[in-house]
Formats: C-alpha cells, structure tokens, sequence
C-alpha cells in the first residue's frame, strides 16, 4: 500500500509530503507517525509541507490532530513550508489551526524544537551538578 | 458565456477526489487563474467532491472551462443520487467554527469561489455548482 | 433566417475572386478610411488577397457564416494578427474595421450582376453577407479593445506593486508601509504579495505599517487580520504598526476581533520589537 515515508533526522523525525493525499493515505500517516512516535521515543516531528499545493479541511483537521495526538506522547509537530497560496486558502476555509506550531523551513523548525525541547526537558541526575537526584514520580 | 471546453469525472473512490483536484487544477491552469485562485477552487472541489463521495454516495462532475474575449472561468458542477441534505440552512452555516468532523465544508468551499449553487433534496440527492471567474 | 443556413454566396465568391479582389482594393482605395500614410498600397493588395482567399475556402468549408465555428479559425486568427499589427501602427479600431467592411460593396454588386437568381434569393444572400460582413468588422473591433485591456491590466499592477513596495528592514524584518486609502482588492492584492516575499527572504517577522492610512473598514480590517494569520501558518509573524486613533475607534466600533494579532503603535515600536524576535540589539559604538 502507498505510504508516506518517515524518515529520522537527529533526534527528531521527518515527514515529507510530496503528493496529493487522499484521505486513507492521510489517515495512514496519521497511524503510522503515531506508532513511530511512540517506538522511537523522539519527542519532535517535523512535517515539511513545502510541495504541497493544497490543502483542505481534512488534512488541515489531520495535522490539528496529530499536532493534539503528539502532544499526548510528550512529542512536538512543527508543520514547515507552507505555501502562501495554502495559507490564504485555508485562512478563507475558517481553519487557521491553532494548536499547531509552524516554521518556514525545515531549519528554523528544527532550531523551534531545538528551544522548546530544551525548556521542557527534566533534568537527569548529576547534570546540574547540584546532585538533585532522579526526577522521577513523586513519592 | 461559451463553454470552451468539458470534462466528466465520476467520483466513485478516494482516489477519485484526487483527479477532480487535478482536473479542477489543470481548467484553472487553462483558463489563467493566479496560483491563489487556482488553489481556492482546488480546495473547494477537493470538499465538494469529499461531500459527494462520502455523503451522496457518489456521483460525478463536470468541469467546465468558459471563455467570452477576455472573461475567463471555470465551473465544476457536482452532480450525487444520494439521501440529499435535510436542513441546507443548518449545513451552509456549519462551517469548522463548530469544530466537530462532520462539517459538510459547504461553507467553506462558498467563500472559496465567486458562485456558488446547491440544489438539495430529501431522497433526490444534491447538485452543486462552484464557479470562478479570472 | 436562421444563422445556420447556407449563404448562397460560396460559388460566387470563389468564382469571381479576381473581380471581387480588384473592386474591394479600389473600395479600400477610395474610402475616407484610407490611410496611405500608414500602408502601402503593395501590402493592402497583399492583405486583401490573403483574407479574400482565407473567406473562400472558409465559406467553401462552413457555408453558414458562423465565424465562432473552426472552419473560421483561419480567418479569425488572421484578423485578430491585422487587427493588432494595423492597432500598432496608428489605426483607429474603425479604418481597421473599415478594411472588412468595405468587401460589402463588390460582393452585393456580384450578387445582384448574377443572372438567373431571384429578387427575393438576391435580397436574402445581401442580408446574410451584410450579417457575415458585419460579424467580422466587429470582431476586429473586439480584438482592437483586447489589447486595450491588457494594456490597462498590465498598467495596473505596475501601479500596483510601485505603490506598495515590501521593503527589508533587517536581516529577516521585512516591512510593508502601506499609504493612502486601503480598498478590498488592493489590500488583497498587497497581501499575497507580502506573504509571498516572506516565502522568498524567509523573513520571520513582517511590520505592517498603516501610519499613511486614513480609514479602514471591516473588510480591509478582516483582510489584516487574515494577512496577520495566513503568515502565522507559514511560520512568520506579523505586526501592525501605525495605526491611528481614528482608526482605532473604527476597529472597535466595528467590533472587529484583533485576537492575538500584535499591534505597535510606531514603525520604530514594531521594529524595535522585530529585532528582540531576532534575538539582536542595537548598541552604541564606544569610541
């Protein structure tokens, strides 16, 4: 079956889409980036949309999704390269996807999660070397 | 205003959605839409067509490149045997401002286009017709 | 008399090309329409002998005179090249037409020196040819008015984009200082523009400045803020700077929903907010 290939970068993981998605391929990459996310433990997404030339109100409501689904798995989605053309549209449809983080490139979005992971990252014994301990459930 | 040029496309499968796209895409080409207009009527068809396959139980559409001296358009009109729609009213104000996934994305592809017409009945399926000048 | 019957005219016009060419040069000659400054008398003979062949075999294939039908492409596309070369040249879209028009005389002589046809045949091959005639004399009037247009729309968008230029203040900083009143289709037309120069600087922030901006109503307010918006989903961010407190009210009053969309009061504000977004400064030299 077609599939949209998940690539990992660092410790991050890249989906570029470069066809028209119909709604199963779309739902596809929903499961199949959820699965990888959670195997691989990476905690930024980075979906490059730079080649596509639309977008409708499924796939914008699929990257609100996976943007909620993510968070749920400690994992961040940066939508980058979205085109002005697409933009303007999905503006016009009523869909201007709060919940979602975007960037104009795959660079400046890795450098977004770069800074936001950090903020958010627990600190692991020994780091700070004031010898905090394990950060682990309170007792 | 002359139709310059037609062509039917049946919407019977997801991958249907795709080439109505690509046809919508290509008549916008055709008929000399900027790149922001040709992606409205692309993403108003790819709804239209959405709404036609998963709600009307499939139909078709005819896409239709109109050319009067320098007016130039393009008209896709959707065309489903299904239940039709009950409330129209109810349906064209159900934009994605409620949030839920079962907006018929009519009001969305209404604000995408310069006309727009939908014909409904309860048990006499639906027609709608989207159309964009240059 | 339906437009898609024959013309009765095929069989004379091939038969008599000659005759019919030599009347309609003299036609063309005579005519106050002339203009012997703008061509000379070799290339109106050379053009007149051109299209009276393209209308033969045109009639000959497409007796019915519909010029829309593809039997007429040739002459279509033939006036179409004579309408903008002689539009160049210095002819009114009328001389032009005049060129047309003027084959009306030789061809109803033709028709009313053939023997054998009867008065009422006569009168309605001279009407249907007067119809045919007149359809093509007006085409070159379209064609003529055509380029006008292109013309115009061409102008216009020069204007357009003269008039508001994007400008890069910085690194990444782009700026769009927009004057004068804002309507719906400039404000739009300016927009996608903006959007598309962030895509091409890959610039993170954009300032909208509206200082020279008297009024604004809920239209352009909404077209702001779906600018503000539609950057947002490329990855950019927006201000809109400059807004005075006339219409400040204005977007109140309209209960118009700024949400989240930044406002400065100065260019400088927003700049100034710009470069903190950019992680820099600006420092004085120490000498």
């Amino acid at each position: 079956m077609e599939r949209i290939p998940i690539l990992k970068m660092g410790p991050y993981l890249l989906v570029t889409i470069q066809v028209d998605m119909h709604d199963r391929l779309a739902m596809t990459l929903q499961d199949d980036l959820t699965e990888r996310i959670s195997k691989t433990g990476s905690r930024g997404v980075l979906i490059d949309i730079s080649a596509l030339q639309m977008v409708d109100s499924f796939i914008g409501r699929m990257f609100a999704n996976m943007a909620a689904i993510a968070r749920v798995l400690d994992a961040e989605i940066v939508v980058v390269g979205m085109q002005p053309a697409v933009a303007i549209t999905l503006v016009e449809l009523g869909l201007s996807l709060p919940g979602i983080r975007t960037a104009l490139d795959v660079e400046r979005g890795m450098a977004m999660l770069g800074k936001s992971l950090a903020a958010s990252t627990l600190p692991t014994p020994g780091d700070d070397g004031s010898g905090e301990g394990d950060a682990g459930p309170a007792e | 205003m002359p139709v310059q040029r037609s062509e039917v496309l049946p919407i019977r499968a997801e991958d249907d959605v795709v080439r109505v796209r690509q046809g919508a895409r290509e008549f916008c080409v055709a008929a000399g839409f900027s790149l922001v207009d040709q992606t409205k009527m692309v993403t108003a068809a790819s709804e239209i067509a959405r709404n036609t396959l998963i709600y009307g139980g499939g139909g078709s559409v005819t896409i239709e490149l109109h050319a009067e001296g320098l007016r130039h358009g393009v008209r896709l009109r959707f065309v489903d045997t299904g239940p039709g729609i009950a409330d129209l009213e109810q349906a064209l104000r159900d934009g994605y401002t409620s949030g839920r996934g079962l907006g018929l994305g009519l009001g969305g592809a209404r604000r995408l286009v310069n006309e727009f017409q939908i014909d409904s009945r309860p048990g006499d399926g639906t027609k709608v017709s989207l159309t964009r000048w240059k | 008399m339906s437009a898609h019957s024959d013309l009765g005219i095929t069989k004379l016009v091939s038969a008599r090309q000659q005759e019919l060419l030599n009347g309609w040069i003299e036609a063309q000659l005579q005519s106050t329409n002339a203009r012997p400054d703008l061509i000379s008398r070799a290339r109106l003979e050379e053009q007149s002998r051109e299209f009276l062949q393209l209308f033969s075999r045109a009639l000959d294939r497409n007796p019915s005179g519909d010029i829309r039908d593809s039997a007429w492409d040739d002459v279509r596309a033939f006036l179409e090249d004579l309408s903008r070369s002689r539009g160049t040249s210095g002819f009114s879209p009328s001389q032009t037409a005049a060129f047309v028009f003027s084959m009306k005389e030789p061809i109803f002589r033709a028709i009313r020196d053939t023997n054998g046809t009867a008065p009422e045949q006569q009168f309605e091959q001279v009407w249907k040819t007067t119809e045919l005639i007149d359809r093509l004399g007006l085409f070159t009037t379209e064609v003529f008015q055509k380029g006008r247009e292109q013309v115009i729309q061409r102008q216009q968008q020069e204007m357009l984009e003269l008039s508001t230029p994007v400008v890069k203040l910085w690194d990444g900083v782009l700026a769009l200082p927009m004057i004068g009143t804002l309507d719906s289709a400039r404000t739009q037309v300016v927009m996608e523009s903006l959007l598309q120069r962030i895509v091409e600087t890959g610039a993170e922030v954009a300032i909208i400045d509206i200082t020279g901006v008297p009024t604004v109503d809920t239209l352009v307010a909404q077209h702001l803020i779906k600018t503000v918006t539609a950057a947002r989903l490329m990855g950019a961010d927006c201000i809109i700077s400059g807004i005075r407190p006339q219409i400040a009210q204005t977007i109140v009053h309209l209960g118009v929903e700024l949400g989240d969309v930044v406002t400065k009061a100065t260019l400088a504000d927003a700049f100034y907010m710009a470069l903190q977004r950019r992680n820099l400064t600006v420092t004085r030299v120490r000498r």
